[in-house]
């Protein structure tokens, strides 16, 4: 497909063996930071590329001495795009801290607010993050690629239906859970708030919408990406795929669930490798470190580390959307699952294509909808066992939920007054770092040749982790702070002799060094 | 044609809650469009770092900054956008008083990186590796910020303006200063822009709340049946209601929690955990010093309580050897 302007007057010709340094600062439209590094050798080729994350914030130190009640509002603060994914899997693990059996009506408010906040957060990717690369296309003007694009694109009605849609789910998770960023309703055997006939028909009535609101959504996928064979193409190339093993929750039927389960996983070809419960993460999940990176990179550690290899002899496993529907047999609701159905009809089983992330996200996004909907209909939800207090003395716990960017795991262990000793988090992004690292090589691998970096070439790199929806906050839990993303590209002696940037209108600048 | 104001948002060490707290502004956003042309904003629009450098020195009419400074790039960026900006805002806790990520000033550097990077229990790392700022993979030459000492909130790297308050700032907070920022009518400098009042007066349960407060023993909310309708110090809960300024109308409250202070401290107060502190104290029900200490002590956390998100702006910056 045809590529990003490159004005002539600001670009000579590379030649051949030039090394060159190219700067995305800082990469955009993604929560949080990264940075890349592209060697090449004498060729001109690229040797290695690394994707690192420049910081480090510490959380899991500095909860040491909180208590452990406040974990689920401390630690949403690792993310405010996925607060609320942070404070249930907080709420989940005190749980398990105190001993203590959530009452059905407790679990049921928890689910409900969770599908809403899924259907929120997928939406917000799609419309404002990653969707601009196929809505306004991918070689569009920078100055157009972005949420006004969308608008410019889609029209301004169904512009404001999506930021009506958002806004009325979000003041659904306040109504539940006092603040949609930075929830507070979260107690070890419940919830804060009782929920009230006014909440649910309330919650009734934005989950009918909500499921028009995904299935048009999936429609305007199939109209904007999956109508285009140059899409289709993208999508499906070499640059974009690997193959790794992939884990999801499912529940007891191996249909997605977000809120509870068991942990699956399955091989490159699609079996079942392993399925447990959350409390045993620590025997199946390990974290690699290397020194060019502030994020852990994990892996599978029966397994053992193998480096950042996919294919057969890999243990580096994916999360997210993709891998959810790849770890699953199904969806649970009728809706999703027929859209389910399809997707792997049109790519086949198990799918390895980083940027088929997009169709999956929808996908789930219309199952959080259905299952929101099946929950705002039950009167369940009225009953007052809306928590038990825990008369147990606080030990030791696990917590699992699926954010909308993968697995999420909180594991606290406390003193008898509840004071947080220790505390583990193996946090979504963080599933996923081997992964983009290697979706970053492949993509640098793909488009880099010669010496040349090609036109577009920028905004394809960042669409190759684009699309994991990657939260560079969150992977950045262990750490202080933010930063943009830098592509350097050097040759074989580290050197690199000039700079590319894009300039507001979209154009490639180019700095001689 | 008149050109239009331009203004921008950047983030710092923060989670993101701020960018989408203005994405919640949802319809009104258009408004902002309407009205200003957004220069810079990393997480929606794609303008880089050197279309900011390439501005004339202030002719950004304001920038909203979020998230607490702790690398040298971040520092960058403040002192960049400061030169380029007529008015440079501090937006939410992190930008205003550190947040919560300022906890880690309670522990130092090499701690926080051995229980990372060594200590967790599922971290693989047999040749104690740690992430270095001038690191290598073979030959190729990797460099990582530096990881610093302490986090800092923006008012201690550069100059500013004004302030949003709030973990994150409410949209009626944010439209109300773009509003007073668009229209010139700014208050003095050094602003927080928000009511200077003590949350209680803006609370859904004020009328509940009783002359004098007395407590004999504080509860923690999983001890307790919270009432959804009566004051929660009343109640035994250590709401920080009292001593956080006002602005937000008590969203924590409304979802059955106490407030826990993200706004900052009311007025001109220089530490906000100490006023915290005098202000929960003074509701103790007791003269004797040993019952003092006692019902004191049902206060599990003081310190990590009292300063949730105001550590590094207080008095106390960091506590050093933990």
């Amino acid at each position: 497909m045809p590529d990003a302007t490159f004005p002539s007057e600001t670009a000579s010709q590379p030649s051949a063996q030039k090394a060159r340094r190219i700067t995305i600062d800082p990469v955009t439209r993604l929560e949080g930071h990264g940075k890349i590094e592209v060697f090449l050798d004498d060729a001109g080729e690229v040797d290695r590329a690394y994707f690192q994350v420049p910081e480090l914030r510490g959380f899991e130190k500095f909860v040491q001495g909180r208590p452990v009640e406040d974990m689920p509002q401390i630690t949403s603060r690792i993310c405010g795009v996925c607060p609320m994914a942070h404070h249930m899997a907080a709420t989940k693990a005190l749980d398990a801290v105190y001993h203590v059996v959530v009452p059905e009506t407790a679990r049921k408010i928890r689910e409900l607010a969770y599908s809403t906040f899924m259907v929120e957060d997928h939406s917000l990717h799609f419309y404002y993050l990653g969707g601009p690369d196929f809505i306004v296309g991918p070689d569009a003007p920078a100055a157009q690629r972005n949420i006004l694009g969308v608008i410019q694109a889609v029209g301004l009605e169904k512009a404001k239906q999506v930021i009506s849609m958002r806004r009325r789910l979000r003041e659904l998770l306040a109504l539940v859970a006092g603040k949609a960023i930075h929830p507070v309703f979260g107690l070890p055997g419940g919830v804060a708030k009782r929920f009230t006939r006014e909440m649910q028909s309330r919650f009734q009535e934005v989950a009918e919408d909500a499921v028009v609101f995904a299935t048009s959504t999936l429609r305007l996928l199939d109209d904007v990406v999956l109508g285009r064979r140059d899409y289709l193409d993208l999508i499906t190339s070499p640059s974009y795929t690997h193959r790794t093993f992939y884990m999801g929750l499912v529940d007891a039927n191996n249909q997605v669930n977000f809120y509870d389960g068991q942990i699956r996983l399955v091989t490159p070809q699609g079996k079942e490798w392993k399925k447990f419960a959350a409390a045993e993460y620590a025997s199946v999940i390990a974290e690699h470190v290397e020194p060019w990176s502030y994020a852990k990179f994990c892996f599978l550690k029966p397994l053992g580390w193998k480096g950042f290899t996919d294919g057969d002899d890999t243990s580096i496993y994916s999360v997210a959307p993709l891998a959810r529907l790849n770890a699953a047999d199904g969806m649970a609701t009728p809706l999703a699952q027929q859209e389910y159905q399809r997707y792997f009809t049109v790519l086949g089983k198990p799918v390895h294509h980083t940027l088929a992330n997009h169709w999956a996200r929808l996908i789930e996004m219309l199952y959080a909808a259905e299952r929101m909907r099946e929950l705002a209909a039950d009167d369940q939800l009225l009953d007052p066992d809306y928590r038990v207090l825990p008369t147990a003395t606080p030990t030791e716990g696990v917590g699992v939920v699926e954010a909308p960017r993968g697995t999420l795991i909180h594991h606290y262990q406390t003193d008898e007054r509840g004071l947080v000793q220790k505390a583990n988090l193996i946090v979504a992004t963080q599933n996923n770092a081997a992964r983009m690292a290697m979706s970053v090589e492949k993509a640098a691998k793909g488009l880099i040749h010669r010496g040349e970096v090609p036109e577009g070439v920028l905004n394809k790199i960042e669409m190759a982790f684009r699309a994991y929806d990657p939260c560079d906050a969150c992977a950045t839990h262990a750490q202080p702070g933010a930063m943009p993303l830098i592509l350097t590209v050097r040759n074989r002696k580290g050197q690199s002799v000039a700079s590319l940037t894009l300039g507001a209108d979209g154009h490639i600048v180019k700095i001689l060094r | 044609m008149h050109e239009k104001p331009k203004i921008a948002f950047y983030w710092c060490a923060s989670c993101g809650g701020c960018e989408e707290a203005v994405i919640d502004l949802a319809e009104e956003i258009l408004d902002v469009v309407a009205a200003a042309d957004i220069v810079f904003w990393p997480v929606a629009l794609d303008f880089k770092r050197h279309d900011v450098e390439r501005m004339p020195r202030a002719s950004i009419l304001a920038t909203f900054l979020n998230g607490a400074i702790r690398t040298s790039e971040q520092e960058e960026m403040a002192k960049l956008l400061r030169e380029k900006s007529t008015y440079l805002i501090a937006f939410g806790s992190c930008s205003h008083i550190g947040g919560v990520p300022g906890l880690a000033n309670f522990f130092t550097r090499q701690s926080i990186l051995q229980q990372v990077y060594l200590d967790a229990p599922t971290t693989e790392n047999p040749n104690h590796v740690l992430p270095e700022t001038n690191g290598r993979d073979g030959n190729r030459a990797l460099s990582l910020p530096n990881f610093s000492e302490q986090v800092r909130s923006l008012d201690q790297v550069v100059d500013v303006d004004y302030y949003l308050p709030g973990c994150p700032p409410l949209p009626k907070i944010i439209t109300a200063a773009a509003s007073a920022l668009l229209n010139g009518q700014l208050p003095e400098k050094g602003s927080v822009l928000a009511p200077d009042q003590a949350l209680c007066t803006e609370c859904s349960r004020k009328d509940s709340k009783p002359d004098k407060i007395a407590i004999k023993q504080f509860r923690r909310p999983q001890e307790v049946v919270i009432d959804e309708t009566q004051c929660l110090l009343a109640q035994g809960l250590l709401c920080l209601g009292p001593a956080t300024r006002a602005g937000c109308e008590a969203p924590c409250i409304q979802g059955n929690m106490p407030c826990t202070g993200c706004c900052g401290a009311p007025g001109r107060v220089r530490d906000q955990g100490a006023k915290a502190l005098s202000a929960i104290a003074s509701l103790i029900d007791s003269r004797d010093e040993a019952e003092i200490d006692q019902i004191l002590a049902t206060i599990p956390d003081p310190a990590g309580t009292f300063y949730r998100y105001s550590l590094p702006a207080s008095l106390l910056h960091a506590r050093r050897g933990v």
